[in-house]
C-alpha cells in the first residue's frame, strides 16, 4: 500500500486536470474496507492456519527428505514450500487452492454491493472519472493479497531460518520472492474475475456463485473433459512417432487454458530447479544433457510462456469488466 | 435571465419503449425548478442524461454551458445530485461519508472536516455527526444527503425524489431547509417530485411531465392558462387549483393531451 501511494504521489500533479487524489482516497478507503471486514480476517485466518500447517510437515521431515536427495541438489531451502509428509498438501499446493478462494472473495461484491446500498450513483455523480471506482476497488484488492502474500513468504523464511539454522542462498531468495509475486498475479486473476461478475451481475450471491463455479469447472470438470476428448483420439501402439508427438502436444495444449495448471507449471518450475521443461519432450531432445539444477534466468525462461498466458488472462478479465461498466446506465439502486 | 440547465430536443428510448420524447427545458440561475409527473414519467432519466450517468440518444444537453456526454468531470464538479433513495456506507459515521465526499472532490482534509462540520450543523445532524449511517433514519439519511450534495459547493443541485419516505414534519424541515440554502447562496435547484403540494410549496416554476414529455411549464398561476387555453377554468385565473390540473392529466394520461 505505502509503495503505491508512494508511486503514486510522484506523479499526483494535473493531467487533464483531473488529479489521482481522489483515486487515492478511494484506494485508502477500499483497503480501509478490506481490512477491517470480518471476510478478510476469516481468510487471513483460514491461510495463516494452513500455511503454518503445511510448514509443520515439511519442517517435521526434512532432515529426512535432505538426506535422501542428492549431493548436488543445495536448493534445500526450497523444500520448506514443496515439501509434504502426505499427511498435509505442501504450501504451493494450499496457495493454489486458496489463492481462487481468495480472489474471489475479496471481489465478488466489489460494484453490485455499491449498487444495491446506494452508494454507487452517489459515488460516481462527484468529479472522478468512472474508471477510477474499477481501479480502486481492483487496487485495494491487490494491495491486500500483496501484503498478505509477502509476510507469508517471510515468514515461512524466516520460520525456516530459525529452524534450520541455515540462510537460504540468493538465487533461492530470487525463486522465493518470484514465487511471491507470481501467486499475486494468480490471485489478481481470480480478483478481476469476481469484479467481473459483480459488474454484471446484481445480487452479489451470484457473483459469488459464479465465481467459484468458474473455479470448480476449472480445476475438476475441465481435466475431466479433457481426458475424455483425449481417450477418444489416443493414437494406437502402432501409430508413428509423428501422431504420438501430435497427441501429446495436444494433450499438453489443452491444459494450458487453465490458470490453475498454468500457476502450477510455474510455481514447481521456479520452486524446484532440476525442472528443466513443462510438456513433453522427444528422446532426442533429451540426449545428452546432464541433470542438474538451472539459474534462476533460466528457470523463468522456461515458464515465460505460462507467466505471459496468466497476466494475459487477468488483463481480459479486467478489460471485459472494464467494457461493461464504463458505459452502462448508472441507475440509484 | 442566465440559463444554467438547456435541454433541447432530448430523446432517449429503451428498446422500442421511448422515455424521453424530445424534450426541451431551460432552468435560469437560482431558480428552483420542480419537475412535476407521475412514476415513469421519465424524470430520473432526464435527470441521469444532465449527469452524464447515462447517454442520450438525440438532443442536446448543456449544464453551466457544459455537454455532459462530453465534459462529464467538470459537469459534476458543478452540480450535486442527491439520487432518489440515496445510499451511503454504512459502516463509516456521517461525518466520515461526508468526508470522503468531499476527499472525491479534492478538498483538502482540515477544510473537509470544518466543512463537514458546519453543513452536518446545517441540516441537523449535528448531534448524530458521530453515529454509523447504518443507524441512521430514512430522514436523516436523506439530509445527510443533502449535506454530501452541498459539500463540494455546488451551482446547481438536481434532488431526484428526495421526499420519498419522510413523514410530513420532516418533509417540511427538508423543503424549508431547500429553499433556504438556494436563497442564501444562489444555487438552482431542479427538484423531481410526484408529490403536487410539495412542488406547490418550493417551487419557482414548474415542469409537468408525462410520458417523457413537458406538457406545460411555467410559474404555478399561469400553468392553468397554459393548460386550458379556452377553457372556462382560464378565465377564473388563479381560482383553478393545480389538483384539478395535475390530477386531471394524470388521470388522462399523456392519451388525453393528443
Amino acid at each position: 500500500m505505502i509503495f503505491i501511494t508512494v508511486i503514486f504521489r510522484e506523479e499526483v500533479p494535473v493531467m487533464n486536470n483531473i488529479t489521482l487524489k481522489p483515486f487515492l482516497a478511494m484506494v485508502r478507503k477500499e483497503v480501509a474496507d478490506h481490512v477491517r471486514s470480518w471476510r478478510s480476517i476469516i481468510l487471513l485466518g483460514i491461510v495463516a492456519l494452513t500455511c503454518m500447517g503445511s510448514l509443520y510437515t515439511s519442517l517435521s521431515n526434512f532432515t529426512e527428505a535432505v538426506s535422501r536427495s542428492n549431493a548436488e541438489n543445495d536448493f534445500f531451502f526450497l523444500n520448506l514450500f514443496t515439501l509434504s509428509d502426505g499427511t498435509l498438501p505442501s504450501f504451493i499446493v494450499f496457495v493454489s487452492f486458496l489463492g481462487p478462494l481468495l480472489g474471489i472473495s475479496l471481489g465478488f461484491d466489489a460494484i453490485n454491493s455499491e449498487q444495491n446500498k446506494g452508494t454507487l450513483s452517489r459515488i460516481l455523480a462527484q468529479p472522478v472519472p468512472r474508471d477510477y471506482l474499477l481501479n480502486a476497488k481492483f487496487v485495494a484488492g491487490l494491495a491486500v493479497v500483496s501484503i498478505m502474500f509477502f509476510t507469508l513468504s517471510f515468514l515461512v523464511l524466516g520460520t525456516g531460518l530459525i529452524a534450520l539454522g541455515i540462510p537460504p542462498t540468493a538465487g533461492e531468495f530470487i525463486r522465493m520472492i518470484l514465487y511471491t509475486i507470481i501467486s499475486i498475479v494468480y490471485v489478481s486473476f481470480w480478483l478481476n474475475l469476481s469484479i467481473l461478475f459483480s459488474v454484471r451481475f446484481r445480487q452479489p450471491a451470484t457473483a459469488a456463485l459464479a465465481g467459484i463455479a468458474v473455479w470448480l469447472f476449472l480445476t475438476v470438470f475441465y481435466p475431466l473433459i479433457v481426458n475424455l476428448v483425449l481417450k477418444g483420439i489416443e493414437p494406437s501402439e502402432m501409430a508413428t512417432p509423428r501422431a504420438v508427438y501430435i497427441y501429446q502436444k495436444l494433450r499438453f495444449g489443452l491444459v494450458q487454458v487453465m490458470p490453475g495448471e498454468l500457476f502450477n507449471e510455474i510455481t514447481s518450475t521456479l520452486l524446484v530447479p532440476s525442472v528443466r521443461s513443462i510438456g513433453p519432450l522427444t528422446m532426442e531432445q533429451l540426449h545428452g544433457t546432464i541433470p542438474g539444477p538451472l539459474p534462476v534466468g533460466q528457470s523463468l525462461l522456461i515458464v515465460w510462456p505460462q507467466l505471459t498466458g496468466l497476466i494475459a488472462l487477468t488483463l481480459l478479465c479486467f478489460v471485459l469488466s472494464y467494457l461493461s461498466f464504463m458505459r452502462r446506465e448508472i441507475r440509484s439502486r | 435571465m442566465e440559463k444554467i440547465i438547456e435541454i433541447y430536443g432530448l430523446t432517449k428510448r429503451y428498446g422500442t419503449h421511448l422515455v424521453v420524447n424530445n424534450l426541451d427545458l431551460s432552468v435560469g440561475k437560482g431558480e428552483i425548478f420542480g419537475l412535476l409527473g407521475p412514476n415513469g414519467a421519465g424524470k430520473s432519466t432526464t435527470i441521469l442524461m444532465l449527469l452524464g450517468l447515462t447517454e442520450p440518444d438525440s438532443g442536446t444537453v448543456r449544464v453551466c454551458g457544459l455537454d455532459p456526454v462530453r465534459f462529464p468531470i467538470r459537469v459534476k464538479q458543478k452540480v450535486g445530485y442527491l439520487p432518489e433513495d440515496v445510499g451511503f456506507y454504512e459502516d463509516m459515521t456521517g461525518m466520515e461519508n461526508l468526508v470522503y465526499t468531499a476527499r472525491l472532490n479534492e478538498i483538502p482534509q482540515g477544510e473537509a472536516e470544518s466543512r463537514a462540520d458546519e453543513l452536518l450543523a446545517k441540516v441537523g445532524l449535528g448531534t448524530e455527526k458521530h453515529k454509523k449511517t447504518g443507524k441512521y433514519s430514512r430522514g436523516m439519511r436523506q439530509r445527510l444527503g443533502l449535506a454530501d450534495v452541498l459539500i463540494k459547493h455546488p451551482r446547481v443541485i438536481i434532488l431526484d425524489e428526495p421526499t420519498l419516505g419522510i413523514d410530513p414534519t420532516g418533509v417540511r424541515e427538508f423543503l424549508e431547509l431547500i429553499v433556504r440554502l438556494s436563497r442564501e447562496d444562489g444555487i438552482t435547484v431542479l427538484f423531481s417530485s410526484h408529490q403536487l403540494h410539495q412542488v406547490q410549496q418550493v417551487c419557482d416554476r414548474v415542469g409537468i411531465f408525462v410520458d417523457g414529455r413537458l406538457l406545460a411549464e411555467g410559474e404555478i398561476g399561469s400553468l392553468a392558462r397554459q393548460l386550458f387555453p379556452d377553457g372556462q377554468e382560464a378565465s377564473e385565473g388563479r381560482s383553478v387549483a393545480l389538483d384539478d390540473i395535475y390530477y386531471r392529466y394524470f388521470q388522462g394520461g399523456g392519451a388525453g393531451h393528443e
